[in-house]
């Protein structure tokens, strides 16, 4: 019998919303416990900052140009490498509950396999694996599906379709009628994406997702191996939260986040300091993120609007924080306790008001770039608590998880084992972590490259339709932890800048070929 | 907002053949994955999604000479949209076939050029293996109709 393992994901959360990672926001006790009692990573980096990327290497262990998922809308191949599926050739049980998002959901052709098996009745289909074997889809024999709304083709729509179709309205809708990222304000401060969800909270999307791995889990034999991808489509927007909860967060109590220069002057002097698009965003000349409502403005953010969503988001990971306690309960009650790796972590991170801006895009900054990730091994494996300080990126998960499974981790996997502690990343892990952003959108191309490695944070541009190649960004983490001084053209930095670029270029690895295309926007 | 975006494909066969497939409009749905069933009557098609919704078009140009096949999806969830599909001669015994998507919103553009790029890739895997649905629907139909007069005038339009 091999460690149990619960794999647990948010969705664009930033690294401060927990309790042990400092922030003050949200009460967040289970997931605290967890960091007490393991690991807790204090620079855990995504290798891209959409979504559709970012899961598509927590699942095959590649980074994007590896995987070929290079932006949103871009379908991971049916047959990519896939941990769950070496998980499950060890004969783990295999499960992913919540948001997958390894092909796109607009999907009015039903291609894609994720939108059609609510459709079909069928916990998981057949389907090509990498080494030409045939196994359940991308390895996982069980998968109940959600996303941020209760529209569209998957289980949790469905489920709120047949059994509380009064309930949908209180939703915001995530797409306006001309299928633009929605900008509707709502709430008390007319916050774009903001609404009021009279949903009860046992219907809401967070709730769904710790019933339906619960019941998942109750379904297992006790002497199963099993592997189970809870993915919580929380706190990304919409946030929509059940009113009922509201009373928790006063958005009127809530401070400004350090991020957000409460001065108009000085947030456009920060970002001119920075490559155009920041600027060009911010002005709402530039959309270069299809999930940034393109009708938005940034400018327009007050801060009581910061404050508001900041409540709301809060209160969604406060939602989590309990759902997960639920299911941590349910583990105990079948006696697995001992045996069961937790890892939580969420895909990229949100800006959440930082330099004045909301939500994501090629902002290659701690927002975006900093996640929270925590890993408690299985007590049965008698790991001692540990903080690390070293750099890691979600490449490194599914290593992890071969690890805890016993297993080698295959060759394809580009990441390795999470450390246990700094001696140990510093014994036997690279010292660089890599992020990058592509993305070709309705005329817009803008193309990142990122190496956070020695406490610095160094991106450099690619020519593209707002760039020409020759810009930059250094940070250096621990004198500036908020990234508001560029210091890329910075006479005394010249030496570092030109030692990371270097190792930023000879660490690229080369590009998928053929490209793969773009087939929905996200 | 609108978009236009492009998908083409290089199959290893004469224009006219791949046009013998593409020039029919009542066999789409045997070689586009997403489309399950299609019915034409004169210049309206009706096409069924996988998700079961059925969506009118118009169908605006079926030109053997150019070969060129044009259409405009008319549901009203689109406010303008133009499909172009365009069979090109290489001249080498090969053609390039061309699949171009103009629509207002410029996410369906996005969208239809996805499915659209399956279309491409299963057109061509039918040619390359030298047998699937279309190809077969394709020739029947062909032996059904009068030959081609050498003037080009008469059989399949």
């Amino acid at each position: 019998m091999g460690r149990k393992i619960l794999f647990v994901t948010t969705d664009q959360q930033r690294y401060d919303t927990l309790g042990c990672n400092g922030g003050v926001l949200s009460r967040t006790p289970v997931v605290d416990r967890l960091a007490a009692e393991g690991i807790r990573y204090e620079r855990a980096i995504p290798q891209s900052v959409v979504c559709m990327p970012s899961r598509s290497t927590m699942l095959t262990g590649q980074h994007p140009r590896t995987h070929g998922v290079w932006m949103n809308g871009v379908p991971l191949p049916v047959d990519a490498p896939s941990v769950a599926a070496e998980l499950h050739r060890a004969g783990y049980r295999t499960a992913i509950v919540g948001k997958p998002h390894f092909e796109p959901f607009i999907d009015p052709f039903g291609r894609f396999t994720e939108n059609g098996l609510a459709r079909a009745g069928v916990p998981t289909v057949d389907a090509p694996w990498h080494d030409g074997t045939v196994g359940p889809h991308r390895g996982f024999d069980h998968m109940e599906l959600a996303t941020h709304s209760p529209t569209g083709q998957l289980h949790y729509a469905r489920w709120m379709v047949a059994n509380h179709p009064e309930a949908l309205g209180g939703f915001y809708p995530v797409l306006d009628g001309e299928l633009e990222v929605n900008a509707a304000g709502g709430g008390d401060t007319g916050a774009p994406q903001v609404q009021l969800n009279a949903v009860p909270r046992e219907w809401h999307h967070t709730d769904w997702v710790a019933d339906r791995a619960i019941s998942w889990l109750d379904s297992l034999d006790a002497a199963d191996d099993w592997f189970c991808w809870m993915s919580f489509p929380d706190p990304h927007h919409p946030w929509d939260p059940p009113s009922s909860e509201l009373g928790r967060i006063d958005w009127r109590d809530v401070p400004l986040p350090a991020g957000y220069p409460e001065s108009r002057a000085e947030r456009e002097a920060l970002l001119d300091a920075k490559p155009r698009h920041w600027r060009q965003w911010y002005d709402g000349t530039l959309v270069s993120n299809y999930e940034a409502p393109p009708r938005w403005v940034p400018a327009t953010l007050t801060p009581d609007q910061v404050r508001e969503v900041n409540a709301l988001n809060a209160i969604e990971v406060e939602l989590i924080d309990e759902a997960l306690g639920r299911v941590l309960a349910a583990i105990d009650s079948r006696g697995w306790s001992d045996d069961v790796d937790v890892v939580f972590t969420t895909d990229h991170g949100e800006l959440q008001g930082d330099f004045g801006l909301l939500f994501k895009g090629p902002y290659h900054v701690d927002g975006l770039m900093r996640l929270p990730l925590i890993w408690r091994p299985a007590p049965s494996a008698g790991v001692a608590p540990a903080v690390v300080s070293r750099p890691v990126g979600l490449v490194d998960l599914a290593p992890t998880f071969c690890a805890a499974a016993g297993l080698d981790a295959p060759e394809w996997m580009e990441g390795s084992q999470l450390p246990v502690d700094d001696a140990d990343a510093d014994a036997r892990r690279e010292p660089a972590v890599l992020t990058e952003w592509d993305s070709e959108l309705f005329g817009v191309g803008v193309h990142l490259r990122t190496i956070t490695r020695d406490g610095w944070v160094c991106t450099i541009y690619r020519p593209g339709t707002v760039h020409d190649g020759t810009e930059g960004e250094l940070y250096s983490l621990a004198d500036d932890p908020l990234q508001r001084v560029n210091r890329w053209d910075d006479p005394s930095c010249a030496a570092i800048r030109s030692d990371l670029v270097a190792d930023l270029e000879d660490r690229i690895l080369p590009l998928a070929s053929p490209r793969r295309p773009l087939d929905a926007p996200v | 907002m609108r978009a236009s975006v492009r998908r083409e494909v290089r199959i290893a066969r004469p224009a006219g053949d791949v046009w013998n497939v593409v020039g029919r409009p009542e066999l789409l749905h045997l070689w586009f994955p997403g489309i399950v069933a299609c019915t034409v009557d004169g210049d309206r098609r009706t096409i069924t999604t996988g998700t079961n919704q059925e969506m009118p078009e118009q169908i605006l140009t079926n030109d053997p000479i150019q070969r060129r096949f044009q259409y405009r999806l008319t549901t009203p969830l689109i406010k303008e949209h133009l499909g172009t599909i365009d069979v090109i001669d290489l001249g080498d015994g090969t053609s390039l076939v061309v699949y171009s998507t103009d629509a207002d919103p410029a996410t369906m553009a996005l969208v239809i050029s996805g499915g659209a790029g399956g279309a491409l890739d299963e057109l061509k895997r039918q040619f390359d293996a030298g047998d699937g649905p279309a190809l077969d629907a394709a020739s029947a139909a062909a032996h059904a109709e009068p030959a081609l007069a050498p003037d080009g005038h008469g059989g399949h339009r």
